[in-house]
Parts: C-alpha cells; structure tokens; sequence
C-alpha cells in the first residue's frame, strides 16, 4: 500500500517503494529527495538552515540543518538497504520569497541554503540529478517512490515534474 | 536564564500580549486618520505558538496569502509579518480605495502598494508600543510585499531567527470599518536577547 507521508520543517523521512513524500511550502527553505532505485528506498528532508555550526551547541535539532540532516538520512537509508554509492539526488526550493533592497541581510539564505545541499551531497559523492531551486516563489514536492519522479507545485503556475 | 520561547513564563507572556493590545490600539488609530473614517481593531487575540498551528490557523501552509515584512533592528531586532488572506485583502482593498472589482483575481499595483502600507503601519505601531513602553530605539526597514504559499511566507522569519526555538508570537486581530469586518494577522519574531531586554526595561525577573 502506496501511502502519503507528510515531511515537516525541519524534518525528514524515509521509506521503501511503494510511498510518497510531500512538504509543504517551501520558501527559502530546501527539500532534498534521496532516492536508491535498485533497493528501492528513498527519503526526502525538509531543511530550513544551511550549517549547524551557525548556532550554539544546545540547538540540538540535526534535521534543521543542510550538513547534518543529509548525512543522517543517508546513513539512516544505509541502515534501511540502500548504498551510498546508488544514491541520487533531486533538489527543490531555496527562493527568495520577499524582494528586498540590494546589500540587506534578509533574502540570502534561500542561496546559501542551495550552496550547503549541494556541498554536502558533493562530499557524499552523492549526484544531483534535477534541480528546482531560486527564484522567488514557494514550493510544494512529492517525491513517487514507485517512478522516482519529484512533483513541483507551486501557486499560480504549472506543475513540474523531475 | 531566558533562552527559548517556551520558557516564557505567564507574566511574560502576558507583557507581551500586553505590548500587542497597545500596538493594535496604535494602528487602530493610525489606520482611522489616514482613513479618516473609524476603523475599529478588536481585542487582539495574542498567542505564543509554534510554526505550525500559526501555518493553520492562516488557513494551512498552501493558502494563498500577502504577506508585509518589516524588519527592525537596533536595540531590539526582529521582524514583523502582516498577514492576509486574498480574500481579506480583496476586502480591505474596498475599505481603503473604491475598488473597481476589475482586477480579474489579481491584485493591481495600487492595492498592493496599499496593502503594503498598511503592513507598514501596523508592524510600526507595534514597534512604537515596544519602543514607548521600553524606552529602546529601534528602527524599523521599509515594508517588503510577497504573495505566495503561507508556510513559505511563515517560514522567513522563522529562518532568520531559527536560532531561538520555533515558537512565534502570533497576533490575530478583526479590523471592521463601514459594513467591512475582517480578519488580519501579524507574527512577532524578536531575538532572544530582545526579548530579555524587553522583560529586564520592564522590571521584570529574567
């Protein structure tokens, strides 16, 4: 049985084929969909910031960060028989939801967000094999288990598939 | 020691409910002279909550929503976000200009830059509140308009202050003019740190 399995902020999950991921609205927020096709498990994380260094050590939330979420995942996928070497990647997100004036603070996250995903996939050996990231609007993935396909849905516009 | 939203404790959070009602009776003020007609702001309902039962009771994270974001900064930083479904915002649109109805679902550059203004004059009454019960400087940015998902739109401040714990202060407030009642709603993010020097302003025990 194929079942919907809602990922939070913040958050992640993973499972085997059949299943589908989806989060919800995401801003400048990234989701990352893990996926081994010959095992047959895959996974999708919701990430709000791109380092967990940034923050003292009593922020204890892993699955808020780009660096330590994707490594949990990919070691929890490890555990539920994926390989490392299998895994392949699809990333949706990382907007910049409010155009602000040149040089302010706010709205850079959404790229860095993107920058840390895809350092630490890199560093994992990890590929990237569609992207749907920047720009300034708010997203909405499923992730099919069953095709691989990561499903783009965004207000006002047509949906992606990757 | 205050390090988290939820270890506030119900003085404190009462302070901060406090600090809504007079920044809504600020707006309210605000709102009526530039109006010059009476818009009456009901008793704000403030609420210290997570992400996601603010998410919810917009209406859930794909809601259609315009969102105003007023950062401030100086001795106490954080940022405000009005928050209005399309449907209010079609509404209030009729309270401030004579609404023409031709927009075809789409909201015209006029009644955005208008909605935007009000976002602006409700996140500086709230400053102001904070800054006159505080004595603190604060300045505030100019108002920044996004129309988007809910949750999207939420979760901006929420990363820039992510630091702090997930909790909001959120705000739900009725505006009614003429024969217009709405519903409007406002997210309060402070830095711990201002939230401390709030409290400690105000003769309170950290």
């Amino acid at each position: 049985m194929s079942e919907l399995l809602v990922v939070g902020i913040s958050d992640y999950k993973l499972a085997r084929c059949p299943n589908v991921f989806v989060t919800y609205a995401l801003g400048s927020c990234v989701g990352i969909c893990l996926y081994d096709r010959q095992a047959k498990v895959g996974g999708l994380s919701h990430i709000m910031l791109p380092e967990s260094s940034m923050f003292s050590k009593n922020e204890v939330n892993r699955m808020k960060f780009a660096d330590t979420a994707i490594v949990d995942l990919v070691r929890e996928l490890t555990r539920l028989g994926g390989n490392n070497r299998r895994l392949v990647a699809k990333i949706a997100g990382g907007a910049q939801m409010f155009e602000v004036q040149p040089g302010s603070a706010i709205g850079t996250i959404g790229e860095r967000n993107i920058v840390s995903v895809k350092n630490t996939l890199h560093s994992l050996n990890i590929p990237i094999i569609a992207e749907d990231t920047g720009l300034n609007y708010g997203r909405t993935v499923y992730f099919d288990l069953d095709t691989g396909i990561m499903k783009v849905q965004s207000l006002s516009r047509s949906i992606k598939e990757f | 020691m205050l390090s988290n939203y939820d270890e506030l404790n119900d003085v404190q959070i009462d302070v901060l409910r406090e600090i809504g009602n007079i920044g809504a009776g600020n707006a309210a003020t605000a709102l009526s002279t530039i109006l010059d007609e009476r818009v009456e702001i009901s008793l704000p309902r403030v609420r210290i909550t997570d992400f996601d039962t603010a998410v919810n009771a917009l209406g859930g994270a794909e809601t259609m929503t315009v969102g105003v974001l007023v950062n401030f900064s100086g001795e106490a930083n954080g940022m405000i976000m009005f928050l209005l479904n399309m449907e209010d915002a079609k509404a209030i649109m009729s309270i401030l200009i004579q609404d023409d109805g031709g927009d075809d679902g789409q909201l015209s550059e006029l009644k955005l830059s208008a909605i935007k203004e009000i976002g602006n004059i409700l996140g500086s009454s709230y400053i102001n509140s904070i800054s006159t019960l505080t004595g603190l400087t604060i300045n505030i940015s100019i108002p920044y308009i996004a129309i988007d998902m809910a949750g999207a739109l939420m979760s901006v401040p929420i990363i820039e202050f992510g630091s702090v714990g997930d909790k909001v202060m959120f705000i739900e407030e009725c505006f009614s003019a003429e024969e217009n009642n709405l519903t409007s709603n406002i997210i309060m993010f402070a830095e711990i740190e201002t939230l401390k020097i709030i409290m400690e302003r105000l003769g309170l025990e950290i």
